[in-house]
């Protein structure tokens, strides 16, 4: 993994300040390997467009190291670009052209592009062949800017925010696509605010927040890096609002928070802590109200790091 | 087969995914739903089918040009430029049958017809009745039509326009009432005086005669097609590159292309050959439509009049280049169009000729595009000009695109 070989991506010092003093990327470095799906984690205006627009040569770093499976840009962008398959975060296609000829207009740019009916049976297009892309739906859409990048052939698949907007079951048929993609030797940079998506379809991921990677690593990595990675959520009578000193001396609890009226704490056995737990509720003569237990998720290492969630809306 | 009905089956699909680990070990997944059709099935697409020698139906390139090689991203994207085009029926509108209802419009109701019969409001009172007996001859010739009016009324209609003179009988004489600002005012002092001397007995004293002219090529409409069609090449040009660029760009499509190892110089010059493609269209129309519609003559050559439209579209293409170098909103392009475009309609001899301004705007006036598009096209197809003694004119075309063209390629932003 550490020969130089191995890396498809790598960026050393990234900084981009917009016009305005706008500091978008404060210093980033990446390593993104063959063959494995990176993902860009981090809320709105983190900094990930821009990060991964830089990558892919359409915006000029301010400064920073870029290089693209041995490449670098201004030497041989054209190399560069036949190897690339692109999503850009919002593209309208041209509305009045049909999914056939908008797939047939990008194959052409490539020198070794894959059939069009292939790419587009593989995305569920092939019956919206002859349909103007501006009839299409939302998700469909999605899948003919997909399509326009899987049309090139390409080693990496760069892909920004691919399925923001996107009903659940459009987001599911884009991961199989991007999964295929990847067991088929491809190589995949992906943006999301979504941190169900950067769990199930990342293997590695960096988590940005005002343009800093602030976690790295694979996400049951990180989930692990909380240490207390299960969190016990209940509800009772007999206890008070606030009031949270009672549940720190439990066994295994780490970190304790209030959220929605309700205690959260963090553990690392729930067999141990929860009868712990009864039993304490019992001798305040409490009453349990409500008792939930899940796995800690990003969305939870992001909070242990900034505070904040990473979907404010 | 209902599209929905498929899309709710994908959904049940999905629904079904195991765990991340699962779905990486192999290309088909085993739902377990009851649904009869769903045995193995590929990832996802089509469902039925094996991916992808069969789609539903089968794909046929759509009929065109033989389609390959190192032209082949040209030929796309001229295609694609083109079927934008003649699928948007805004823009059939306004570049083709606009200008043609134009012409209609403004050749109906400027079209060259008898001189009006000139309408003369005579005040009643002593001395009305021998008006009336003079004018009977111009009458009875049809040039003169005197009506008897109580004089507030033939005052007041005359203010309203529906008389051009008011003749007020006098001791011994006549009184004129007549507007120097209407050209048509003047005509009836003048002709009624005539009508009026002579009746009474006066002699010319020198002998004059007179022939009529009034053939094809001096007519407003003859002024009016090569207006319209620089005009028309000036609009499309401005719409067609200045305004569609940002369009793309504003839609990141522009942004799409350049991620892509697409030549830049070939999206550039599909840009420009679909404006010359859709130049040879209006060209055609416009002409066709005068000889047609009016027996227009065009007495120039093709070749002259063909090379002063391409000069004039790509002068204007530049133009178009450069206001949409920078704009990120299709509103401020809009706006920087219609700013470039309105002084020309108004000075560039569209409508009417531009000598009626002042002197002193006549060499800004002639510096103009759009001018010398204009006075080039009215020249070659009115008077047969050829193109050496014209060299001013494409002179000062050329430099407009070329400056705009290299001003463009400084400042353009393909992002
Ligand atoms: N063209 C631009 N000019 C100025 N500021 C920009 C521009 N593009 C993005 N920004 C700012 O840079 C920051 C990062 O933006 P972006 O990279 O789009 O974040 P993300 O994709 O993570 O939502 C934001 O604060 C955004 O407002
Ligand atoms: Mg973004």
């Amino acid at each position: 993994m550490m020969q130089s070989m191995d890396v498809a991506v790598r960026c050393r010092g990234l900084r981009k300040t917009y016009e305005g003093n706008i500091e978008a990327v404060r210093g980033l470095d990446l390593e993104i390997y063959a063959g494995e799906c990176f993902g860009l984690l981090g809320p709105n205006g983190a900094g990930k467009t821009t990060t991964i627009e830089i990558l892919e040569g359409l915006l000029e770093p301010t400064s920073g190291e870029i290089e693209i499976l041995g490449h670098h840009w201004h030497t041989n962008n054209r190399e560069v670009r036949e190897l690339m398959g692109i999503s850009l975060q919002e593209t309208r296609l041209a509305e009045k052209l049909t999914v056939y000829e908008t797939l047939e207009l990008f194959a052409s740019f490539y020198r070794r592009p894959r059939p069009i009916a292939e790419v587009m049976a593989q995305l569920a297009l092939t019956e919206k062949s002859d349909a103007w892309v501006g009839k299409l739906s939302g998700g469909q859409k999605q899948r003919l800017a997909v399509a326009t990048a899987l049309v090139a052939n390409p080693k990496i698949l760069f892909l920004d925010e691919p399925t923001t907007g996107l009903d659940p079951q459009s987001r599911r048929q884009l991961w199989d696509v991007i999964r295929q993609f990847q067991k088929q030797g491809g190589t995949v940079l992906l943006t999301t605010h979504y941190m169900d998506e950067a769990e199930r379809l990342c293997d590695r991921l960096a988590i940005i927040d005002h343009g800093l990677t602030i976690a790295g690593g694979t996400p049951s990595e990180m989930i692990e890096g909380l240490g207390a990675h299960h969190r016990v959520e209940f509800d009772a009578t007999g206890i008070v609002a606030g009031e949270l000193e009672p549940w720190r001396a439990l066994p295994g609890v780490g970190a304790i928070h209030e959220e929605d009226g309700r205690v959260v704490l963090s553990v690392r056995e729930p067999h141990e802590t929860i009868p712990a737990l009864l039993a304490a509720i019992q001798n305040r003569h409490g009453h349990l109200l409500h008792l939930t237990t899940r796995q800690a998720s990003l969305e939870d290492v992001f909070v242990h790091l900034t505070g904040r969630h990473l979907r404010e809306d | 087969m209902n599209n929905q009905f498929e899309e709710d089956r994908e959904d049940r699909n999905a629904r079904v995914e195991g765990p991340r680990s699962d779905e990486h070990g192999s290309g088909s997944q085993v739902s377990n739903l009851d649904s009869p059709a769903s045995a193995v099935r590929p990832i996802i697409g089509s469902r039925d089918r094996p991916i992808p020698q069969s789609p539903a139906h089968p794909i046929t390139r759509p009929p065109g040009l033989p389609i390959t090689g190192r032209w082949r991203s040209y030929q796309l994207l001229l295609l694609a430029r083109l079927k934008e085009m003649y699928r948007e029926p805004e823009v059939i509108f306004w570049v083709f049958i606009f200008p043609i209802l134009l012409a209609l419009g403004l050749g109906i109701a400027f079209r060259n017809k008898p001189a009006d019969i000139i309408r003369v409001a005579l005040v009643d009172g002593p001395g009305a009745a021998h008006a009336m007996e003079l004018l009977r001859p111009a009458s009875a010739a049809g040039t003169v039509k005197a009506v008897l009016l109580p004089a507030p009324e033939a005052f007041n209609q005359f203010r309203l326009g529906k008389y051009d003179l008011v003749v007020t009988p006098q001791a011994g004489g006549f009184e004129y009432l007549y507007d120097p600002a209407r050209p048509e005012s003047v005509l009836a002092r003048s002709t009624t005086d005539d009508a009026l001397q002579a009746a009474a007995g006066r002699k010319n004293s020198v002998p004059t005669s007179g022939r009529i002219s009034s053939e094809p090529g001096a007519r407003y409409i003859d002024f009016l097609i090569p207006g319209l069609l620089g005009m028309n090449l000036m609009n499309s040009g401005m719409w067609g590159i200045g305004f569609a660029l940002v369009d793309l760009r504003q839609r990141k499509l522009l942004k799409r292309f350049v991620a892509s190892p697409m030549r830049r110089s070939d999206f550039l010059l599909a840009l420009a050959s679909s404006r010359l493609v859709l130049m040879l269209l209006e060209l055609a129309l416009l002409l066709g439509f005068g000889a047609m519609a009016f027996h227009m003559h065009v007495a120039g050559s093709w070749i002259s009049i063909l090379t002063i439209s391409t000069l004039g579209a790509l002068c204007f293409g530049g133009v178009g280049l450069l206001t949409a170098s920078r704009a990120q909103k299709i509103e401020t392009v809009s706006g920087l169009i219609n700013l470039v475009m309105m002084p020309m309609w108004i000075l560039s001899g569209v409508f009417f000729s531009y000598e009626r301004f002042p002197a002193i705007l006549q060499p800004l006036i002639k510096a103009l595009p759009l001018t010398a598009l204009n006075d080039a096209l009215r020249a070659a197809i009115l008077e047969g000009a050829p193109l050496t003694h014209q060299s001013g004119r494409l002179l000062i075309l050329g430099l407009w695109g070329i400056v705009c063209y290299l001003l463009a390629l400084r400042w353009f932003r393909w992002t």
